[in-house]
């Protein structure tokens, strides 16, 4: 099976991911967008380097997957420790910075 | 390079329901329905990863993603509130349609894109991965990638600390210890306070119930026993009603047993007494429940020989 079906999944996770931080105003469903994006670059990533039959394409996976555990951690921190003060876990709701 | 026909029906199969699953995030109400159909596309992720010949990050995946990332987020929607749910009031006019635009649009240029590229072909990983998967990543992750691999083991440890250091809580009242609450008990004897906790409801034979008061060491009820908000509503029971009716069972059962009582009660002609003394309030059902007649008429059928015959008479 061709390997640019994968690249095509991919693609699409990603645009659900991006249209997902764009359109949803709960902090955390905009986070799994987030995180939706971040895998469907990880797929691409696994299938390049079985495309070019190397793995260090699954090295860069693997970094992103760490990253991405950490970003989780302290973005989750965030909404809760916002969520404490403001009451709520929209995004809308943030704005202490606005004039 | 393909994994033959095998593989093209395992994508088929999952890439559809990825999809659906995926678009449940901009479409579910409920962040814990959103939460719930992302973690099945990381789990259907972690399949395919194992199928492009990637079995340690399908492992890692289903770990890392599915084990602790959505279990993170389920944990903060319970701490946040499950039915938080979004705000439908647009706070940028047309928002939506931008965001939809938008979105629909990166989907086109990115499939556009990946579809028109011209790929070489496939190489496939069987020679990379002689070694097994892990190893040949730990030969790249650990020569390559060393100084990489150090930074993420510091920015672990920073998001960890920042994750404490976000999520703490600064005491703003004294901490109240046993001895804040002894004091406190104390000062507040002369105003009616009291040292003791309240008394547990009573316990009777056949009765453990919130409503029904304990008796205290001269067989008095206790009234704050009984939970304030029963005693409000006026739900709580008389301890004599308790105390006859378990004295007619007993007389029904085992009038062996119930000879001793019955005794005591024939020289007080048959009237409740002991515990519902004090309370003549109390004592009224129990004389409905078993008046003059009804210990007689419970001792009838059961057939009793002599003795109790005998006490009665």
């Amino acid at each position: 099976m061709e390997l640019t079906h994968y690249l095509v999944l991919a693609a699409i996770l990603f645009a659900i991911g991006a249209a997902t931080v764009l359109l949803r105003r709960n902090a955390i469903i905009v986070f799994m967008g987030v995180e939706l994006m971040l895998n469907a670059t990880n797929l691409a990533f696994v299938t390049f380097a079985r495309m070019h039959g190397d793995v260090t394409g699954q090295v860069l996976a693997f970094f992103v997957m760490v990253v991405a555990a950490a970003e989780v951690v302290v973005g989750l921190a965030i909404i809760v420790s916002i969520f404490r003060t403001r009451r709520s876990a929209s995004v809308d709701d943030v704005n202490l910075l606005k004039s | 390079m393909t994994g033959g026909g095998g593989e093209a029906v395992l994508f088929w199969v999952l890439a559809p329901l990825m999809v659906l699953a995926a678009l449940s995030l901009l479409f579910a109400r409920k962040a814990v329905h959103a939460a719930i159909a992302v973690m099945f596309v990381m789990v259907d992720l972690a399949i395919l990863y194992i199928a492009q010949e990637a079995s340690f990050l399908g492992v890692v995946q289903v770990v890392v993603y599915t084990g602790a990332v959505m279990m993170l987020f389920l944990f903060v929607l319970m701490l946040v509130g499950v039915d938080a749910s979004d705000s439908l009031v647009e706070t940028i006019r047309g928002q939506r349609w931008i965001g939809v635009l938008l979105g629909l649009g990166l989907g086109v240029v990115l499939v556009g894109v990946v579809s028109q590229a011209a790929f070489p072909p496939a190489v496939g990983l069987e020679l990379a991965n002689a070694a097994t998967n892990p190893v040949a990543l730990a030969r790249v992750l650990f020569a390559d990638y060393v100084f990489a691999m150090e930074v993420v083991g510091v920015l672990l440890i920073t998001a960890a600390v920042s994750a404490l250091v976000l999520t703490h809580r600064r005491r703003l009242t004294p901490k109240v210890g046993q001895r804040e609450q002894a004091e406190a008990k104390v000062a507040a004897l002369p105003s009616g306070g009291r040292l003791t906790p309240l008394a547990a409801p009573g316990v009777y034979a056949q009765n453990n119930a919130m409503d029904t008061p304990a008796l205290d060491a001269h067989g008095r009820p206790i009234e704050e026993s009984v939970s304030r908000v029963l005693r409000i509503r006026g739900q709580e029971r008389s301890a004599g009603t308790i105390l006859a009716a378990e004295r007619d069972v007993l007389v029904e059962h085992e009038p062996q047993r119930a000879l001793p009582a019955l005794r005591a009660q024939d020289a007080n002609e048959r009237t409740v007494q002991a515990a519902t003394a004090e309370h003549p309030e109390g004592e009224a059902p129990a004389g409905d429940v078993s008046g003059p007649d009804d210990p007689g008429r419970s001792r009838v059928p059961g057939g009793t020989p002599g003795a109790t015959e005998a006490g009665e008479d």
